[in-house]
């Protein structure tokens, strides 16, 4: 569903990413861990079509990727971002967020087609005309699901999507996320750098390091810890380390 | 012994659109120089309680309480000038973000040594010897370069190791740390709370760490209060944490994805209303 070979990103001299390849089946979901400055979230947005400048290929669905991206992408492919707060609009009611996509892919039916969003992340139709200010960041992060969801999109791609969230509100969240994964038979790439939140979402995952992939493992030999890669080990090691699992 | 903080029934209410919201409802707590968590999320109001304990609270809020003290001066009636002396050379306050609470446009070293210099009697040139000494405790390889670097010179782990340099500096007995890691990547955060336990135990001071984690807080505290909507729900020693008693703690736990186990659902915490009801 979705391959990236050779993906190479560079802002002025600095080269966030290096030579990054990976694929992910459909309905499949896929991490990319690492610590901040390692290039995952870059990947993601590269993919996203919101970096200029990329080079090396990308497509979803069999379609490859240029540099600008068309309506039928966007239909197809949809972003959730760490703050809910940074990402909506904080001077449009729920109901106008959730609009937008639908106003842009021209699909009617808005009046329902928004109440079933808010009723699929289980939020009361009381907050349809609030705005984001007044909601709980759990809340926000539910909208922000509904709006990448609301044009039926078949790749969700999210970016640390509950770091900024309580622990509580997090475990809402990834389970809302992996409800509506089997409800819609997404296709996910899951940005973090919480490894036990990889491995409860994802069945596959890579792990960046400057830039590069070092390795890539799969859910079963993450929990095990035989990762061979030191980064890996020693990420898996202070997971382990402050979840008092060790 | 005198404790080195004293809470009892700390109440602190901001002004609401419908009166006054509590966000502190009758705390009570007794600091001596040990390592303490105050945990919760957010809005449990774990961060006032810690800004009671400088005073540095909006001045729309308010406060009341049966006795607030620390080192021995009485917070509640201390005038401006007591609470100046009490800041700083008593105690200090470590916030989440190097990036915005180190002054943008001063060298790191100038930082450390003003705020030797605010407390001590000594030349310029003592307050640098100070700043590269400070430097060189909180384990920075080259203190030179970083002296003379300007924050955004610098990393988030060298950055809060600054910001710790220099609450250090005035030598306080009690340091607040109100999520001193939250911004870091988990290989740093372990580094700093090493570093911050290690000087804390070395000096004899207090700590107050302030976190919305719960596992974290466990494993660099000595004892641990667990907060919700402005209440202490429960207090236990660090190390009897898998003991938690109170569903509240025990919900905080379960609702974490694991590494070492799969789960195909994550418990969600049901909250009980009587959480909110006195005692």
């Amino acid at each position: 569903m979705i391959e990236v070979r050779d993906l190479d990103v560079r802002f002025g001299k600095v080269h966030a990413v290096r030579g990054v390849s990976l694929t992910v089946a459909e309905g499949e979901s896929f991490g990319l861990v690492g610590e901040s400055g390692s290039g995952k979230s870059t990947v993601l947005r590269a993919l996203a079509g919101l970096v200029a400048g990329w080079t090396g290929s990308m497509s979803v669905g069999g379609r490859p990727l240029g540099h600008r991206r068309d309506a039928v992408f966007h239909r197809t492919v949809q972003m959730v971002f760490q703050d809910p707060y940074g990402s909506l609009h904080p001077r449009q009611t729920v109901d106008r967020i959730l609009s937008e996509p639908l106003i842009v892919h021209r699909i009617g039916d808005a009046d329902q087609r928004i109440a079933r969003a808010l009723e699929e992340v289980a939020l009361p139709r009381s907050v349809r005309f609030r705005f984001p200010h007044q909601l709980s960041g759990g809340q926000r992060q539910r909208v922000a699901v509904a709006r990448a969801l609301i044009a039926g999109p078949s790749v969700l791609l999210l970016d640390e999507p509950t770091s900024a969230l309580d622990a509580t509100v997090q475990a809402e969240v990834l389970n809302l996320l992996a409800d509506l994964r089997a409800a819609r038979h997404l296709t996910c790439i899951l940005v973090s750098h919480n490894l036990a939140v990889v491995a409860h979402l994802c069945t596959r995952l890579a792990v960046m390091q400057h830039g590069q992939i070092v390795e890539k493992l799969d859910e079963a030999t993450l929990r095990a810890g035989h990762a061979t890669h030191p980064h890996t080990q020693e990420l898996i090691r202070l997971s382990r380390d402050l979840d008092g699992t060790g | 012994m005198t404790p080195l903080a004293e809470i009892r029934g700390l109440h602190v209410d901001f002004p609401g659109n419908n009166g006054w919201q509590p966000a502190v409802r009758g705390v009570s707590l007794t600091l001596g120089r040990e390592k303490l968590g105050l945990v919760g999320e957010s809005g449990s109001g774990k961060s006032v309680t810690g800004r009671a304990l400088m005073r540095l609270l909006p001045p729309t809020a308010r406060i009341r309480a049966e006795a607030l003290r620390v080192a021995g001066t009485d917070l509640l009636t201390a005038r401006p000038e007591a609470m100046r002396r009490l800041r700083g050379a008593r105690i200090g306050l470590i916030l989440q973000d190097p990036k915005f609470s180190l002054n943008p446009v001063m060298p790191a070293g100038e930082q450390i040594a003003e705020a030797w210099r605010a407390h001590h009697r000594g030349s310029r040139r003592e307050a640098r010897e100070a700043a590269l000494d400070l430097l060189a405790q909180v384990l920075i390889r080259d203190p030179t370069r970083v002296f003379g670097a300007y924050p955004h010179e610098l990393s988030g782990g060298m950055g809060q190791r600054v910001m710790i340099a220099m609450m250090l500096a005035p030598g306080p007995d009690l340091l607040i740390a109100d999520e001193p890691t939250s911004a870091l990547d988990a290989t740093v955060q372990a580094e700093i709370l090493r570093l911050l336990d290690r000087l804390v135990s070395d000096r004899g001071m207090g700590l107050v760490l302030i976190s919305h984690d719960l596992p974290l807080v466990s494993r660099f505290c000595d004892r641990i209060m667990v907060m919700y909507g402005g209440r202490v729900m429960e207090e236990l020693r660090a190390a009897d944490l898998h003991a938690a008693r109170h569903p509240y703690t025990r919900g905080l736990l379960n609702c974490l994805p694991r590494l070492d186990a799969a789960q195909p659902r994550l418990p969600v915490l049901a909250r009980d209303p009587a959480w909110l009801e006195g005692q």
